[in-house]
């Protein structure tokens, strides 16, 4: 088994068990700042080798995608989840984001295999952060003037996650190839210890979950689940229809199969504030994560080998 | 020591959801406020156990000095707007204060 999968579960059992295991919370952040760096600093070493007209279709894909997943999920939440507006609305933003944190993972997945995706799967994530977040506004507040759309797109554009993807993957882009293995050991080498240690968090976390996920039930476990399934299925059919090898096709399922908990539940916490955020930390955090980590992942692999092994699939 | 009554002001303290820190400072310099302080805060209140272990589940402590009609102004400012929808507390109480001309607006 792999030992980055067993930290989770090792963060998961100490926090179910009530554990005195609690990480400083600096370094919860400290190790997120450095994964999305390095993820951001890979991505950027790799495009500089590539023309960016290129990537045009792959970005605008990755649009689409991010505007199409929340429209389908808003409505099973909304008819089958009975769920309120603004709360169908912001769990479908959730699903409609991405998480690093899968992401990452998968990364490791691929790379512990030696099989190869394509190198600009960082800036797909960037993308595909963005659009489900305004989706979920919409759909609750419409295209009105309600909506401080000054402060929404500061949360969107100016967040964590964001500036420090897109800083990384600019300084990857514009350093000098060999001055850039000076700090290849902690962003590279260490890549792997870091998404341990982060994933030991996210197992605690993802424990912290468990109380409300007894109180919400059934509906939001069986949506957490089924969600990232569609998503992958969608994802890896657009990543054969890019041309995307079996890595990047299963990478695209991936992203397409991960729901936010980072980017999306603070944009909604300030533009959709009547929505219960309680309810999509659970599904995201307390289903979909793990179920991405343990199961989905592997998964999502088998996926791409199947659709590039079918006629005609390249 | 003499004690002079313009040296007892209002401290306003507010604990709620550190999603909401950049719009309540925003809030606190317009309405008049001419300092405060924010602190990290966890408890237990009857939106459940605020831990501080996820980032958006945070929660921070604004302390305000000033005087009675400004922390007036602020607390029902904050009432109509936040009370709804977010996680929230507000406490007045009157304080001493030893270097009064450092809250002045």
């Amino acid at each position: 088994m792999d030992p980055i999968i067993l930290f989770f579960l090792l963060g998961l059992a100490a926090g179910l068990a009530k554990s005195e295991l609690k990480l400083p919370s600096a370094m919860y952040e400290f190790v997120s700042i450095l994964l999305l760096l390095s993820i951001g600093l890979k991505g950027g070493v790799e495009l500089a080798r590539q023309p960016f007209l290129a990537l045009l279709p792959d970005i605008l894909a990755a649009l689409a995608l991010g505007v199409f997943l929340p429209l389908v999920a808003f409505p099973v939440l909304l008819l089958l989840g009975r769920f309120k507006r603004a709360d169908a609305a912001s769990i479908a933003a959730h699903y409609g984001s991405v998480s690093v944190g899968t992401y990452a993972v998968a990364v490791a997945w691929l790379a512990s295999r030696n099989i190869e995706f394509e190198a600009q799967m960082p800036l797909l994530l960037v993308v595909l952060e963005i659009p489900a977040i305004l989706v979920g506004i919409v759909l609750v507040r419409g295209m009105g003037q309600q909506t401080r759309w000054g402060e929404v797109a500061h949360e969107v554009f100016l967040g964590k996650g964001i500036v420090l993807l897109i800083g990384g993957l600019l300084i990857g882009w514009l350093s000098d190839p060999d001055a850039l293995a000076s700090i290849e050991p902690l962003f590279f080498d260490l890549f792997k210890g870091i998404l341990a240690v982060f994933l030991l968090e996210m197992g605690l976390i993802t424990a912290s979950r468990a109380g409300s996920l007894r109180h919400y039930g059934v509906f939001l476990i069986g949506f957490g689940i089924a969600m990232p399934l569609f998503g992958a299925g969608v994802g890896g059919l657009l990543g054969l229809a890019l041309g995307l090898s079996p890595g990047g096709t299963m990478m695209l399922a991936t992203l397409a199969a991960s729901a936010s908990y980072i980017a999306v539940p603070a944009a909604m916490r300030i533009s959709v504030p009547e929505a219960n955020p309680t309810l999509s930390l659970t599904a995201s955090l307390g289903v979909t994560f793990p179920f991405n980590v343990l199961v989905g992942i592997p998964l999502y692999w088998r996926l791409a080998e199947f659709l590039h092994a079918l006629p005609g699939g390249g | 020591m003499n004690q002079d009554r313009s040296h007892v002001l209002k401290l306003l303290t507010v604990v709620t959801e550190s999603a909401l820190e950049a719009r309540m400072v925003r809030d606190l310099e317009r309405l008049g406020a001419a300092g405060y302080t924010i602190t990290n805060a966890r408890g237990r209140g009857h939106r459940g156990v605020r831990e501080a272990g996820w980032e958006v589940e945070r929660n921070i402590r604004i302390e305000v000095v000033c005087d009675e009609a400004t922390a007036r102004r602020i607390a029902a400012h904050l009432q109509t707007h936040y009370y709804d929808n977010y996680a929230m507390i507000l406490l007045l109480s009157d304080v001493e204060v030893l270097r009064p001309e450092k809250f002045q607006a």
